[in-house]
């Protein structure tokens, strides 16, 4: 941690002299992307705005290039760290142009009037969010995408070295969330800027993140790299997640089980079964999944959401053992579904299972289930 | 290019706004002269403020009368604007000003006590002194609003705080001044209902000096001003020192607002009314613009609302207050319900 360019020493925060979170220790070095996460409420902001001076540390200090953050005054810490803050921006009869000019405060003469480099910067910073199109605009009328937009061209043109962003994807559209979150990643690879940010969303966090680090209230629960981190207990316990669940693969979020005795089987493969899955999920009906190779994408959304998922290992063809079990489950379903699975060579004996409901007069149209199941 | 025309359009428009308030302020310094029981022919009132020759009656009611209530109403009334502003950038709220918040309140307090105490055992009081009182007066009326601040979040309940101190300022001032018999019962009454009458030269001097020195402190604080403008956490994010600066902003706005109360007394809506106006015309909230131009804008008003308390039921002097409000009070009703309108 002694190369880290940004890095924390025992830094305790909180309010009003009581400890929140104690002993925060995490290092960065330039152009890494730290993203916090944890449930609502568990300091993620104190610890932000106190990396931002915005609240002092209870103990510990902070460290850019070497340089203490709490030895640091204002104006010295505003050329090398820029904020985009969840609290509104006030002032009144701002064009977008001029919120981005407030960036420049720091290097601007006494009276705090632009020169031609200024104007240089401002523009450029815009053209960098795709804003260009916006200078003249009022800033109050802007969309919330816009506005974030707007706000990340103003921490731009302040040059800082350290942007400190807190949950600026909130309110924003899942397109607008790609595009700030794509101009973060582009920032901190190509200008070296180091991004410190929290997010809710722990699937682009995943995805977008150099390091993590998780915040649960008390203490910083990990630190680490996504890979480190993602990790289904460590996720699941972070936020305390009892039902529904985390899908480390694709970063992707399922709700909870259907409960109760399942009477529906699910016969599906290659992905035809994900929407079907869900689907039965949504009407509460509990339901098993089989028999899916390991490596079915299927899998994925089946093993959080059937009762039961028959599995057989990747290439082999079905064994008797697995198709037996299958046979069994599924005789005690009073509906067996088919979603479309391609039948060859090593998964023969689906095609033998598929046949085998037909003629036990199991087999039913997907939709007879929800209109038999919401009378 | 269309930033660029905008840019000459916003500029042409501040050029504008500076040229006709300019141009007001020198008509209205004229027509002030010019009106009166004495009637001074505009012919006469270039040679009379230039050479100081001419007819010894017009000289004399030129210099002694109404040029020095000229000055008060103008830079009094700028120096009342600009403590509006500041008070409106300080709580981040329109609304705000020297009036409504009880500064001017507190500070006619003390200079009402200030004034029957010297005046009976010393039979002598001096501008610093009420200058003095009336700056310790608004200190503390700011000190318990900033207390009620703290208290309730909610900015109509501090201006209900900020009435309801200003109400018991007045009333002890009344109390006050119904003890004292002295002769200059008349005057205290008339001045704690706010006037420009009666100003003396010595107080032109004091006056201007704070006020005009404040006033370029506040232009050369328009940097964190406008920083300030946008949210306390953002400014400090562009290096003000936040804490520093608070103080700043409370000491120059009661100063501002003391001095004013020392020599006029209390008056109304300007503080508000004033800077609301200019942003208006000037379409912006830029301080480096609009602290030049609510000094103007604010001598403007009052040497406006002075004429016609001079004028109106002449001889007798009606309280300014009771102009300003006339034409200050529509300003602040039609801008609460715009801003109304817009939050909906």
């Amino acid at each position: 941690m002694n190369d880290a360019y940004f890095r924390t020493e025992g830094l305790t925060v909180g309010y009003n002299g009581k400890p929140l979170i104690r002993d925060i220790a995490l290092g960065l070095r330039a152009g890494e992307i730290l993203t916090l996460i944890g449930p609502n409420g568990s300091g993620k902001s104190t610890i932000l705005k106190s990396i931002t001076k915005h609240l002092s540390a209870i103990r510990g200090d902070a460290f850019i290039a070497g340089a203490s953050v709490n030895a640091m005054n204002y104006k010295e810490l505003s050329k090398k760290l820029a904020v985009v803050l969840t609290e509104r921006l006030r002032g009144e009869l701002l064009t977008c142009w001029d919120v981005v000019a407030t960036g420049r405060y720091p290097y601007t003469n006494t009276l705090g009037l632009l020169q031609q480099e200024d104007r240089e910067r401002i523009a450029a910073a815009m053209e960098r969010v795709h804003a260009a199109d916006l200078a003249d605009k009022d800033f109050s009328a802007v969309s919330d995408g816009q506005r974030q937009r707007i706000l990340l061209a103003r921490a731009i043109c302040q040059e800082p070295e350290i942007l400190v962003l807190d949950e600026p994807t909130s309110f924003l559209d899942i397109r607008h969330k790609l595009e700030l979150l794509g101009i973060l990643r582009s920032m901190a690879k190509e200008k070296g800027i180091t991004v410190i940010l929290s997010l809710h969303e722990i699937d682009l966090a995943q995805k977008i993140s150099d390091k993590i680090l998780c915040v649960n209230g008390e203490t910083i629960s990990h630190f680490g790299t996504p890979d480190e981190i993602f990790r289904e207990e460590i996720i699941n316990r972070l936020y305390g997640m009892e039902k529904g669940s985390f899908n480390l693969t694709f970063g992707s979020v399922e709700l909870p089980r259907p409960e109760g005795e399942p009477n529906i089987f699910v016969i599906s493969g290659c992905g035809s079964g994900v929407r079907l899955f869900r689907r039965l999920q949504k009407a509460g009906l509990p339901f098993y999944a089989g028999i899916l190779y390991e490596n079915d994408v299927d899998l994925q959304v089946a093993a959080p959401l059937a009762a039961r998922v028959i599995t057989e290992t990747p290439f082999f063809p079905i064994r008797d053992e697995t198709y037996e079990t299958a046979l069994l489950l599924m005789k005690k379903c009073e509906a067996v579904v088919c979603a479309g699975v391609p039948i060859g060579e090593s998964n023969r004996r689906l095609g033998d299972l598929i046949r085998e409901a037909g003629a036990l007069g199991l087999l039913k149209e997907e939709d007879a289930l929800f209109s038999a199941a919401q009378p | 290019m269309t930033k660029q025309t905008g840019f000459q359009t916003a500029r042409a428009r501040y050029a504008a706004v500076f040229a006709v308030l300019l141009a007001a302020f020198a008509a209205l310094i004229v027509w002030n002269i010019n009106t009166g029981s004495v009637h001074v022919p505009v012919r006469e009132i270039a040679r009379i403020l230039f050479t100081g020759a001419g007819d010894d009656t017009q000289v004399g009611i030129v210099w002694k009368l109404r040029m020095p209530r000229i000055l008060a109403a103008a830079v009094l009334g700028g120096g009342l604007a600009l403590s509006g502003f500041l008070m409106q950038t300080f709580f981040g709220n329109p609304i705000a000003g020297p009036f409504v918040l009880g500064i001017s309140s507190g500070s006619k307090l003390c200079v009402a006590l200030v004034m029957i105490v010297a005046l009976r055992y010393f039979s002598f009081v001096s501008s610093w002194m009420l200058v003095l009182a009336a700056f310790a007066g608004a200190l503390t009326a700011m000190a318990f609003v900033l207390l009620a601040a703290r208290a309730i979040r909610q900015m109509s309940m501090l201006l209900v705080a900020g009435i309801m101190i200003s109400y018991i300022c007045s009333a002890v001032t009344e109390f006050l001044i119904a003890f004292a018999k002295d002769s200059d019962i008349v005057n205290l009454h008339s001045w704690s209902q706010g006037s420009f009458s009666g100003t003396k030269w010595s107080h032109v001097g004091v006056f201007s000096a704070i006020v005009l020195i404040c006033l370029v402190l506040v232009f050369f604080m328009s940097k964190p001003i406008g920083a300030f403008q946008m949210g306390e956490s953002y400014a400090q994010s562009m290096g003000v020192n936040v804490r520093r600066f608070r103080v700043a902003l409370i000491f120059l706005s009661s100063l501002l607002a003391g001095c004013v109360t020392a020599f006029a007394g209390p008056i109304s809506f300007v503080g508000i009314a004033v800077p609301h106006l200019i942003r208006l015309l000037l379409k912006t909230e830029k301080p480096i613009l609009v602290i030049p131009a609510s000094f103007l804008g604010g001598g403007v008003f009052c040497l406006f609302c002075d004429y016609i308390a001079r004028t109106a039921f002449a001889p007798t002097d009606m309280p300014i207050s009771t102009v300003t409000a006339l034409f200050g009070a529509p300003v602040v009703i039609v801008m609460m319900i715009r801003r109304h309108r817009a939050r909906l």
